[in-house]
């Protein structure tokens, strides 16, 4: 089953504390617009990876591909 | 961190980040991307007139595998400077964008010191299977 923006939006949500996500896509290729307190201080790296990490293995297999930007707030 | 005692490919691609000042990891090679997200990199890249190393990870799926579980990031392309990860496509461009990918890469800074000699770029690297395509 492919995914959708809404999912990766409400994942993305829920797994990382405080964020609020913007995603548009077309079930494998996918933007996300991220902004969360977490990410004051990060690297952009890191920033990235909290992203990342809340998807795991899917990134590169289900979710074919996963454009990221992120804000901190 | 790793669950394998002795692993030859991720010390090939560990010793290929660390022996390189900057190493792309992509889809296909400089001359021809074979991704989108390669191919403007490279083109960023070579915008800047910066030599750099290039490693294709197509030819075999454990170079992928392997450099993912060296750098903790799970996409290709993947940009190291002075061994250590720059990041992927989105991060390059939006550092290209602001002007910090150039000073990352000590270009357009002025007439400051630059090693331009230093083209250890296209053979230099043991991983650069595109030498051989």
């Amino acid at each position: 089953m492919s995914a959708t923006p809404e999912e990766l939006k409400q994942r993305i949500e829920a797994g990382i504390p405080g964020a609020r996500a913007d995603v548009s896509g077309d079930g494998h290729h996918f933007n996300a617009v991220v902004s969360a307190p977490a990410f004051e201080g990060l690297s952009r790296i890191s920033q990235h990876r909290l992203v990342y990490d809340v998807f795991g293995e899917e990134v590169g297999g289900r979710i074919h591909a996963l454009s990221i930007q992120t804000r901190p707030e | 961190m790793s669950d394998e005692t002795t692993n030859p490919l991720r010390d090939e691609i560990s010793k290929a980040i660390s022996e390189n000042d900057v190493l792309l990891f992509m889809k296909g090679t400089p001359d021809q991307p074979m991704c989108g997200f390669s191919a403007r990199t490279v083109a960023i890249l070579q915008s800047l007139g910066r030599p750099f190393a290039a490693v294709d990870v197509l030819p075999d799926p454990r170079i992928r595998q392997e450099l993912s579980a060296v750098s903790n990031w799970p996409t290709i392309p993947q940009l190291f400077v002075d061994g250590e990860l720059v990041g992927g496509c989105d991060i390059v461009t939006e550092m290209y964008q602001s002007g910090e990918l150039q000073d990352t890469l000590g270009v357009d800074a002025g007439p400051s010191e630059q090693p331009t000699t230093e083209a250890d770029a296209p053979e230099a690297p043991p991983l650069s299977i595109e030498n051989r395509l």
